[in-house]
């Protein structure tokens, strides 16, 4: 259905500049250290990009409506995670919601 | 700050902290084998993309809008564009990965997904004392495992195909794992205000292309957390 060619030069284009993003501070920087405050920001990455990719996808489903069980699921996921900091009990959890509620109706 | 603490002893550490997520990396994994041959992918090409890109969300965005017959410098470049977020992964571990030669660092760069970055974001939190190489152990356990198993169950989509339902929610399954991981660092004053500014940044930024919401409310997160700590920071002889 697809050229060879296009998609064998789309996944290596694409594997080589993935894996450049993947190396660009680690592999540039390497041992020197970095600026203070630049540290001091870098210790939030996490929560300042995950909660970003989720939102959309837990306010919108795929035709774009609102669907109030992924926001009750999220919730019931952040509520158990703060509260039992277990990753396996609040992931468990979330999905249990979700999907077995789903399953439900 | 460094204390004893094995490579070994990280990696089986990272093993077992990083297994709730094969939960939702084997659905999604087998999901985009399977929509990548109904595409018209031969088994190859599926698996090029899962063992050189290893990274769900830019495999996905390449195959749709090859679907749609985009030029080829489109597809890598949104594509690469959903990925520029592991740049700042890979800023954040520089303090803990840095010192490695070379070659160490080409290996963890591959490996550098979400889910391992996550993990060993919240474990720096966690257990600030592990050795370089216990951390760098614990980083390769979690990504690894989940690595091998991207491989497999794409494998497993690709060929079983038909037999395997595509509909169902996966795309909702992904996110709540990311919230399971953030959930234990927002007890914290800063990292909760930049866990709401990313979500609210994300949500104003919504209309700007090639995913550049996402990298500018992560920025402006960042900064939240950054100056709220130091802020926190001041205050504090005042309250002892």
């Amino acid at each position: 259905m697809f050229d060879a060619g296009y998609v064998w030069t789309i996944i290596i284009l694409l594997g080589v500049g993935t894996w450049m993003i993947r190396f660009s501070f680690m592999g540039l920087v390497g041992d020197r250290p970095l600026p203070a405050y630049f540290r001091r920001m870098l210790n939030y990455s996490a929560v300042a990009v995950l909660p970003g990719i989720c939102a959309p996808i837990i306010l919108t489903n795929k035709t774009g409506d609102f669907e109030p069980l992924r926001l009750i699921a999220a919730a019931a996921i952040l509520i158990i995670g703060v509260w039992t900091q277990s990753l396996m009990k609040s992931i468990c959890a979330g999905l249990l919601i979700y999907f077995g509620i789903n399953a439900l109706f | 700050m460094q204390t004893q603490g094995s490579f070994f002893r990280g990696f089986r550490q990272g093993f077992w902290s990083g297994l709730p997520f094969a939960l939702v990396l084997g659905p999604f994994g087998m999901l985009f084998g399977v929509i990548a041959t109904e595409a018209g992918l031969d088994l190859a090409q599926v698996m090029g993309f899962s063992v050189l890109v290893i990274a769900g969300a830019a495999q996905v965005t390449a195959l749709s809008l090859m679907n749609e017959s985009a030029p080829v410098l489109i597809v890598v470049f949104t594509a690469l564009a959903v990925n520029m977020r592991m740049a700042i992964y890979s800023a954040a571990l520089v303090e803990h990965f840095g010192a490695f030669p070379l070659w160490k660092r080409a290996v963890a760069a591959y490996w550098l997904f979400d889910q391992p970055f996550a993990m060993t974001a919240v474990d720096i939190n966690k257990n600030p004392l592990r050795s370089r190489d216990e951390r760098f152990g614990f980083y390769l356990g979690v990504a690894i495992p989940l690595g091998i198993l991207w491989y497999v169950v794409t494998y497993l989509g690709a060929t079983l195909g038909d037999l395997l339902p595509t509909d169902i929610g996966m795309e909702f399954a992904i996110p709540a794992t990311f919230l399971a991981l953030v959930a234990p660092l927002l007890r914290s004053l800063p990292h909760l205000a930049a866990a709401f500014t990313s979500v609210a940044g994300t949500l104003v930024f919504a209309s700007l292309p090639f995913n550049s919401g996402l990298l500018l409310a992560a920025l402006l997160a960042l900064i939240v957390g950054a100056e709220i700590e130091k802020r926190l920071e001041r205050r504090r002889p005042a309250d002892v």
